[in-house]
């Protein structure tokens, strides 16, 4: 009694903090062990000369790297145009996959078959169809524009994904909402819009957070039908320098932004299962 | 004329009858409390008279017009008869006075600040004025059941459904949501419950229906139901109930 009156702790509390102690040397000394042997043994393989020179040049790097940046601002830009037009569709196909009235069954098969195409369909193919195929009608400038429909491809291949995200939070809004909401004399459409939609894409926003993280990787796949992106860019330095380095640099430009992105997407998903439970 | 009749209402779900040929009268100005074991068919019937449910056969008259006719716009009936649920099933995304708006504001095409006095002055007959703002996780289940209550009574409802509303309940929390119905009594509104509460529904009740596998088995004043039953399966129930 009088020991852990002193120590100002109780039984528990004393073992817990002895636990915890336990475990952060165990951590410790194992990450210290890993990294260790990484940098002892992986500079004694036979080609890490090589390796360091062509994918670890701290030269090329220094020279391409604002470059690069520059480059990136172009995944920005379409990034941002993206973003906003693959919510909305994204949203209109979730609804038109849930419309009950028949006047509207045509645009409930139009969204089953569009997201079983564009989700069954890799996303690199979509982009050559699209971006190839379409300003291929011969279109007049601006609108044979790679940016325009290497967009409108990532849009609607998106979109697709985004609407069953959303189609799963607004099967997650309780039935009961929904009787309560009739009961008081609303439309089914005054309920889809002031009651289960609210709840239905806050729950769903971390999901649709790393969908956001993956699109904006995948912007990069517009550089095979012609903008000059990030990947593009490093593309060029490579063969400029013969040297691999700017596509490190690339990498370590996207996980600047897509690792802060993902840990807060990794923090919503968490404090929503701890408000549920 | 009885402002709600039902003649001969049945819903079935598959091959289970839940209500099997259910007649009811409620005057005007009357609590009828239905009363009956889990899966006797109150909640289901109270559903069916919001058309909730829809009939398989039956005529449920409110005000002499046949609301069960098939094809009928329901949001017009469902405007004029109000219901509070077991689990309140409040929208957690508003605050306790935004429930009790939006229905009166979409339905009825009012303004806020047509509405907000209206509102607020309902809260604070409910003794709820200083939780207007409120968000429903951030109220108790008595809190929240009678601010579902109050969203239904924002739209002045002719009648009242109140499907087991105090079941989800704390114990010490009963009290005030019963409060409330006694409340409404006073004020004259016609108040259909399905309850599993003998005593109130003894005290306050004006008629007392037993249902049991999806039949009124008897019906009766309370003092007539519960002093002095019937049938057999009555006193069954009323033993194991009131034990």
């Amino acid at each position: 009694m009088t020991t852990t009156k002193a120590a100002g702790m109780t039984r528990r509390e004393r073992y817990e903090a002895q636990q915890r102690k336990r475990s952060l040397i165990i951590a410790a000394t194992s990450t210290v062990v890993v990294v260790g042997c990484l940098m002892i043994f992986v500079p004694m393989s036979p080609g890490w000369e090589k390796v360091q020179r062509s994918f670890f040049n701290g030269g090329v790097l220094a020279d391409t790297f604002p470059k690069l940046l520059d480059a990136f601002k172009v995944n920005v830009m379409i990034f941002a145009w993206s973003a906003p037009a693959i919510a909305i569709l994204g949203l209109l196909i979730a609804l038109a996959r849930d419309a009950k009235s028949p006047a509207l069954f045509p645009l409930r098969i139009f969204g089953a078959a569009f997201t079983d195409v564009f989700r069954g369909v890799p996303v690199i193919l979509t982009v050559y169809l699209i971006g190839f195929g379409i300003p291929g009608l011969g279109l007049p400038r601006p609108w044979n524009s790679p940016y325009i429909w290497g967009s409108l491809a990532l849009i609607l291949t998106y979109s697709a994904y985004v609407a069953e995200i959303f189609r799963a939070g607004i099967d997650s809004v309780h039935q009961s909402q929904r009787s309560a909401a009739l009961s008081l004399g609303l439309t089914e459409r005054q309920v889809m819009r002031d009651v289960i939609l609210p709840q239905a894409i806050r729950n769903v926003v971390p999901s649709q957070m790393n969908m956001l993280i993956a699109l904006q990787k995948d912007v990069s796949l517009l550089s095979f039908i012609g903008p000059v992106e990030i990947f593009r860019q490093a593309g060029v330095f490579k063969s400029l320098t013969a040297n691999f380095t700017p596509y490190v640099g690339a990498a370590i430009i996207f996980l600047i932004v897509t690792i802060p992105a993902t840990r807060y997407a990794d923090y919503l998903m968490a404090k929503q299962m701890r408000d549920r439970s | 004329m009885a402002k709600l009749s039902l003649r001969g209402v049945v819903k079935k779900f598959g091959d289970n009858t839940v209500c099997d040929g259910i007649d009811l009268d409620v005057e005007e100005g009357q609590m009828v409390c239905l009363i009956g074991a889990s899966g006797a068919g109150k909640s289901t019937l109270l559903r069916c008279i919001n058309l909730l449910e829809a009939v398989e056969d039956g005529e449920i008259f409110l005000d002499g017009e046949d609301i069960a006719e098939p094809g009928l716009n329901p949001q017009g009936v469902r405007a004029r008869i109000g219901m509070v649920f077991q689990s309140f099933n409040l929208f957690p995304h508003m605050t306790a006075l935004e429930n009790a708006m939006l229905a009166p504001r979409r339905v009825h095409g009012r303004s806020k600040a047509d509405l907000v006095g209206e509102v607020e002055d309902l809260f604070k007959r409910f003794g709820l004025a200083d939780r207007m703002h409120n968000y429903p996780d951030q109220l108790s289940g008595g809190q929240q059941q009678r601010v579902a209550i109050i969203r239904a009574l924002a739209m002045r409802p002719e009648v009242m459904l109140f499907d087991e509303i105090t079941s989800a309940l704390d114990p010490q929390l009963v009290g005030e949501v019963l409060d409330v119905l006694l409340m409404l009594k006073q004020q004259g509104m016609t108040m259909v419950l399905a309850t599993h509460e003998m005593g109130f529904a003894r005290q306050a009740a004006d008629k007392v229906c037993f249902l049991k596998d999806g039949k009124i088995i008897e019906e009766g004043p309370p003092e007539a139901l519960f002093d002095a039953p019937q049938r057999e399966e009555t006193k069954a129930f009323l033993a194991r109930a009131l034990k």
